[in-house]
């Protein structure tokens, strides 16, 4: 799982959707890969998804993956240095959790990472 | 001619364990054959991925092995599906990501996607209730329209099997059942085993008019839609509720 997706994540339990601490779902126990040559840099693409990004989420995120140095403010516009945008890009889609957990701020669950792939399948009593 | 059998199960349909028994498990079981068949993407749903911008960010609910990630490499999709062995499958599109969940309880934020892609997933829902609640959901994570500009929405594609394709090896037509278990016949270096073995999977075949509809009950708008190839599909949004 790669932090651009935590991003696009939250707890798919229906009566956590309303609740604002669904979201970002907290990273637990995660063991990390880097996978450069499954996603190429590239400028245009960041740039294109940065202004969909919820920023204060990502730094959340990134920062419960020992990843602190992300800036408080977004950073935005053609006047971004490159080398800034190519930090950005190596942890949204190059860093990835490889086993872990992602547990929710409002009911405590804590979902499964396993070889990359995440679950979110619910158990009964939650649906 | 229709191959296909009627419903015959000791769970009542319009349940989910009717779908975990004559969906989910099936899926699971014929998953790297079904996948070795699915390659080739549709053309419709290959044209409406690479109409975004670079750097959109969308779902493919019920991706299967992911055949449709590898359309447009300038956009993110979040494909998902029940099928933990086809997500295995899917995962190998790098550049993407994959996700194990239920497209009616999707671990996904509301109101954020640019599209959100559905093909050949709804018609696995066994009642009317859970397939407007399944459009709902995926209604849910689009970007809703904004003072009546259509352009400030996300777009969802939704295709479904269509009960009139007379002409294809099913042979099905308006006046066949629509509710239809369809066999698979998993082939002998697919199975365990090594015979031959025939499973099958329920459907819900779409009369002309029904997804349409179906979109409407569930509170979206339909931009577009049409038939293709022994399908019905439809490209909707959804308006900011309130």
């Amino acid at each position: 799982m790669k932090l651009l997706t935590a991003n696009f994540i939250s707890c798919p339990v229906r009566t956590c959707k309303t609740s604002p601490t669904s979201f970002p779902l907290h990273f637990k126990d995660c063991e990390l890969a880097c996978d450069p040559d499954g996603n190429p840099y590239s400028r245009e693409t960041l740039l294109g998804v940065l202004p969909r990004l919820e920023w204060d989420a990502l730094r959340t995120s990134a920062g419960e993956l020992g990843f602190t140095e992300l800036p408080v403010e977004k950073p935005e516009g053609e006047v971004v240095g490159e080398e800034v945008l190519r930090r950005i890009w190596e942890l949204l889609v190059q860093t990835h959790v490889v086993t872990g957990k992602m547990v929710c701020g409002n009911c405590a669950y804590e979902f499964g990472i396993q070889s990359g792939i995440a679950n979110f399948l619910l158990p009964g009593h939650l649906v | 001619m229709s191959q296909s059998q009627s419903c015959l199960s000791s769970i009542p349909a319009g349940t989910a364990s009717y779908e975990t028994e004559h969906v989910h498990k099936v899926y699971e079981i014929i998953a790297p054959h079904f996948s070795a068949t699915r390659f080739k993407p549709w053309p419709i749903v290959e044209n409406f991925l690479k109409g975004f911008p670079a750097g959109s960010v969308g779902l493919d609910i019920g991706c299967g092995n992911g055949k449709y990630m590898a359309v447009n490499p300038n956009i993110f999709i979040f494909g998902s599906d029940r099928s933990q062995n086809l997500i295995g499958i899917a995962s190998k599109q790098r550049h993407h990501e994959a996700l194990v969940a239920d497209a009616l309880d999707l671990p996904h934020p509301c109101s954020r996607f640019d599209f959100a892609i559905s093909i050949a997933v709804i018609h696995h829902f066994s009642s009317q209730e859970r397939r407007v609640e399944a459009i709902k959901s995926i209604l849910s994570t689009l970007k809703p329209i904004t003072g009546n500009k259509s352009e400030t929405g996300g777009k969802a594609l939704i295709y479904v099997w269509a009960l009139e394709q007379k002409s294809s090896r099913r042979g099905w037509d308006e006046n066949s059942v629509q509710d239809v278990f369809v066999p698979w016949v998993m082939r002998k270096n697919f199975a365990a085993h090594q015979t031959e073995q025939t499973y099958q999977r329920y459907y819900h075949l779409y009369r002309q008019g029904e997804l349409d509809k179906d979109v409407s009950d569930a509170g979206g708008i339909v931009c577009e839609s049409g038939y293709e190839k022994d399908n019905w599909y439809a490209i909707v949004q959804t308006k900011v509720q309130g």
